[in-house]
């Protein structure tokens, strides 16, 4: 994702002159952004984009507003989230990724992952959870089987599922198996690709 | 029969609670600031409890298809306490947010100086956000707050269209009819209104202005007190447009003054992912 493509993907806002107003006025004046990022969706709406997926308008207009910021981008995502309600802290996390701040925002991945907020979670697994370190990435992966969270919301599933995952995952399938419950379509489907599958299997097959 | 709820404190609730409401009607609901039993000591539990009335609460409704907004404000009561008077220095910041369709609850609970000026104060605060405001009475010394309420409401310079009343009763109702302003009754098992008595208010006052909350919170209450008020109208004769202009129309129109009431897809629950941790109950 880049922010010339957010920029293309809202041309149609109903207000378009509001939206190149507030970018400009965040260049100029940083101080002004925690209004004019609460106000965004009132002003440009929340549905959800047809290009990219998965984005919403409110959340690519709150990025933009983010990566206008001429510095300190990770001070204002940290309190933005701080601030925000759970659509403008779900924001914050979609632009983590085209913000020029390395890994300083790691800590917000840690609240939204701790958070029972189902939104929250999955905004917290994109592009820029590579940062995460690979206990809390494995975490945040099961909590999302855990409560029915698409896996299709983790970014580089594949690339960075690993053994332990694998391992929790089966343990959970056993688990399900036990109570009567069902795994999730697509995590069934990603311990099928790791090579445990789903099927319990016993030690002595010879 | 579709419901909204104008005053409802769903942080004191059961996720229950929200599924036995969707199942009666209740589709949106508003949920003032107010007090929580037990007196707050610092400023940060309040950021906490307002964070939660615009992040964690809607989310929770969202699950069974409610929509929830929420109002916000230091209540009467905590105005008194010094040390959560700074609390009106952090209303600004939420007073700019999507959920937030009013300043409240504000208002008297004992009448003192520190509640005048918190009150005042709170009603320049909605004047300058563009917002309406609701206004809780006291439960004590009721007539005579009510008087000096509507005196501070006309004082401030708020259009009465955009103030709310609440916790009217036979004889509160008197004073605040003629006022412009717009009329709250809380139906209680207990205390406050009854549903026959609410229809008997309706038969005298007319349904113009008129608002019905359940106000159900950590006390003696009952969130679908709102249903019951309505069947207890169609049995007294008001019809099914009376009673959804009391129970819909007038706070959809009360709150929409706002800018800010959302309403759209309300049948639509794709707020969340399908079989989310609550449905499931939790983890
Ligand atoms: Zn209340």
């Amino acid at each position: 994702m880049t922010p010339d493509r957010l920029r293309a993907a809202l041309r149609g806002v109903p207000d378009p002159q509001w939206l190149d107003a507030a970018l400009r006025r965040v260049a100029a004046d940083p101080a002004a952004i925690p209004r004019l990022f609460a106000i965004a969706a009132r002003r440009c709406g929340r549905g959800p984009l047809p290009d990219p997926p998965g984005w919403t308008v409110d959340e690519a207009v709150r990025a933009l507003l983010l990566t206008a910021l001429p510095t300190g981008h990770a001070t204002a995502a940290e309190a933005l989230y701080r601030h925000g309600d759970a659509a403008e802290k779900r924001a914050v996390l979609r632009a983590l990724p085209l913000l020029p701040i390395g890994a300083e925002c790691v800590p917000l991945l840690h609240d939204a992952i701790r958070t029972n907020d189902t939104r929250l979670v999955a905004a917290a697994l994109g592009p820029y959870a590579r940062h995460l370190e690979q206990p809390a990435w494995r975490q945040a992966v099961l909590k999302c089987v855990f409560t029915g969270v698409p896996l299709a919301v983790v970014d580089d599933l594949d690339g960075r599922a690993d053994g332990e995952l694998a391992a929790m995952l089966a343990a959970l399938a056993a688990e399900r198996t036990a109570a009567g419950r069902a795994m999730p379509a697509d995590a069934t489907e990603l311990l099928d690709r790791l090579g445990a599958g789903s099927h319990p299997t016993t030690a002595r097959e010879a | 029969m579709r419901i909204f709820d104008p005053h409802i404190h769903m942080t004191s609730r059961t996720t229950d609670d929200y599924e036995r409401m969707a199942a009666a009607g209740v589709r949106a609901v508003v949920e003032p600031a107010f007090w929580l039993g037990q007196p707050r000591t610092s400023v940060d539990t309040f950021v906490d409890y307002f964070d939660s009335l615009i992040g964690w609460e809607p989310f929770r409704a969202g699950q069974f298809g409610v929509r929830h907004h929420a109002t916000v404000a230091l209540n009467p009561k905590e105005a008194n306490d010094p040390r959560c008077r700074p609390v009106l220095d952090l209303l600004p910041r939420y007073l700019d947010k999507d959920g937030v369709v009013a300043v409240g609850e504000i208002g008297y609970d004992s009448m003192t100086p520190a509640e005048d000026a918190a009150f005042a104060g709170q009603l320049a605060l909605a004047v300058a956000h563009d917002l309406p405001a609701l206004v809780h009475t006291p439960h004590r010394d009721k007539a005579h707050g009510v008087e000096r309420t509507l005196a501070v409401v006309a004082e401030s310079g708020i259009d009465p269209g955009r103030v709310l009343v609440d916790h009217l009763n036979e004889i509160t109702v008197k004073l605040v009819r003629d006022t412009g302003c717009w009329l709250g009754f809380s139906i209680y098992p207990e205390t406050k209104m009854s549903p026959p008595r609410m229809v008997e208010l309706l038969r005298t006052y007319g349904t113009e202005r008129m608002l019905v909350n359940s106000a159900a919170d950590w006390g003696r209450s009952d969130p679908l007190l709102t249903r019951a008020t309505g069947e207890a109208m169609l049995l007294a004769g008001f019809t099914d447009d009376d009673v959804d202009r009391v129970l819909w129309r007038n706070p959809v129109e009360f709150y929409g003054q706002s800018g800010r009431l959302d309403l759209t897809d309300l049948e639509d629950s794709a707020v969340t992912f399908a079989g989310n941790s609550i449905l499931r109950g939790g983890e």
